[in-house]
């Protein structure tokens, strides 16, 4: 394990202070709050030359993932970050990216979407990118945050994945939070990540096997047009690689266990509690710290309940959630995103939908909470536990629960 | 040709050089310059979008491989030594 030093760092230096050691050759990026920080940390360590970055300035997100994604396509190492609105301008590109399979990586502040304008954290503006063919995983904290950007780069670039990744912080609650941050040495990191190898693509006209890059020696086009003939087929690929992404997760979170001695569970999923509880809430991000508080609190108090923190959300680990939760009597979904119009939230759907085969599976209610920001506050998470362990018992509830509105 | 999912490359990329697509066969006009006008300031040359406009070093050629016609060196020309010339007429 390698030697460390503990830094004070909020959420969005701890990005930065993880981009700076991973060898990243071109950032763009538009500043957004709550992601400003990410971006004036980076451009003052291109500014004082402490890394080789080369940092493009651009007018807006559409250009600057655009600038991503014409670096990733000639080879580079990449990386970006938006919140909110700048997300919602990046939309068509981020199906770009994917689609050309380039391991870019981003960091989403999650902010709610306008009307009416707000800059607090919701996930709305990632769920909404649910489909768009990128690995999504939300983060609890700084330390995490930190840790999460220099596996993205491993994950991203793994060869049998090739997709880029959003890492996702909680907007204010995440990337404003001062904590301490255990940081590696940036050889460390630095050796850790090494260089990005690209994939080679056989061209018959050459007879040969070229990098699937951008350059003038062995021009190649990437993204040419596939229709009703090809299309399918480049994107059953994309799904290919979601799925063998999970394995790769998982790898990686092994790796960076011997490395820093800090793991996520298996890398998709942490759980806490879960083994023998009766109950357990489902959260990402920081409400993921703050149901595993309450629940140890309860379980001092003799309650069987759990707490699983959802690390990534695509791939969705299906049999991960199944072997974890099948013996479980009722399962709270904990939803930060609005679906209007749906039934429960997004991640509720999920997991209904995953479930809805076994014979005996668990019961599941949906709470919709921290919408704009809101807070969820621990007294909050006491009630619904003590509502699901009813649920368990049998009592009937509505299954869509919207926590904290004023109605 | 129908390629099955396991022929084709992981990323969707041609599967020949994009130097083999001999772009020149879109074109309508021919830029044909008179090399007795050409003051060889290769203005051209900075205009042209393909980078189609050649310096063999004594004279500006154009390379119809990948030419695909748009006139802009004819447009930029100040002297006037570039004619757009309809292709097969």
């Amino acid at each position: 394990m390698a030697s460390y030093l503990t830094r004070a760092l909020n959420g969005d230096e701890a990005v930065a202070f993880a981009v700076k050691q991973c060898n990243v050759d071109v950032v763009s990026a538009y500043p957004i709050t709550p992601q400003t920080i990410i971006v004036e940390r980076i451009s003052e360590y291109v500014a004082n030359g402490e890394v080789h970055t080369e940092y493009v300035n651009v007018e807006s997100e559409h250009s600057a993932l655009s600038v991503c994604i014409g670096a990733s396509a000639a080879g580079a190492r990449v990386f970006t970050a938006t919140s909110s609105q700048g997300l919602a301008l990046m939309w068509e590109l981020l199906y770009i990216a994917s689609g050309l399979r380039l391991p870019i990586v981003m960091a989403v502040v999650n902010r709610a979407l306008s009307a009416p304008i707000n800059i607090h954290c919701d996930h709305g503006d990632s769920i909404g990118a649910r489909d768009a063919g990128w690995i999504q995983f939300y983060v609890e904290n700084p330390q995490e945050a930190y840790d999460t950007i220099i596996q993205a780069f491993k994950i991203a670039e793994d060869h049998s994945v090739l997709l880029p990744v959003m890492v996702n912080l909680d907007g204010f609650f995440v990337s404003h939070t001062l904590e301490p941050v255990k940081v590696l040495p940036d050889e460390v990191v630095s050796n850790y990540v090494g260089f990005r190898s690209n994939v080679k693509v056989y061209v018959p006209y050459l007879g040969k096997e070229v990098h699937a890059v951008l350059d003038g020696i062995t021009p190649i086009s990437l993204g040419i047009i596939a229709l009703s003939d090809y299309y399918y087929e480049f994107k059953m690929k994309v799904i290919k690689a979601m799925e063998s992404a999970k394995e790769v997760i998982k790898k990686v979170n092994d790796e960076f266990k011997e490395l820093s001695g800090r793991s996520y569970g298996d890398g998709l999923i942490t759980q806490y509690g879960v083994e023998d509880a009766d109950v357990v809430l489902v959260a990402m991000g920081s409400a993921a710290g703050t149901i595993r508080y309450v629940a140890r609190e309860l379980r001092r108090k003799g309650l069987k309940v759990g707490a699983l923190k959802l690390r990534c959300f695509r791939p969705f680990p299906t049999d991960e959630l199944i072997k974890t939760l099948r013996g479980v009597k009722a399962v709270g979904i904990m939803d930060r995103a609005l679906t209007s119009g749906g039934y429960g939230g997004p991640l509720f759907m999920e997991f209904r939908s995953l479930f809805y085969d076994l014979d005996e599976g668990p019961e599941m209610i949906n709470y919709i909470y921290g919408i704009g920001g809101r807070d969820l506050r621990p007294s909050d998470v006491v009630n619904i536990y003590h509502e699901l362990l009813d649920v368990a018992k049998g009592r009937e509830v509505s299954k869509v629960k919207y926590i904290g509105v004023r109605m | 040709m129908s390629l099955k999912f396991h022929e084709l490359p992981e990323v969707p990329t041609t599967i020949k050089l994009s130097t083999e697509v001999k772009t020149g066969s879109w074109r309508t006009f021919k830029p044909v310059i008179d090399q007795g006008k050409c003051v060889k300031c290769l203005i051209c040359w900075i205009y042209c979008p393909e980078g189609c406009i050649v310096w063999d070093g004594s004279k500006v050629l154009v390379n119809y491989d990948y030419c695909k016609g748009c006139g802009i060196c004819a447009h930029e020309c100040p002297v006037k030594a570039v004619t757009m010339v309809t292709e097969g007429g």
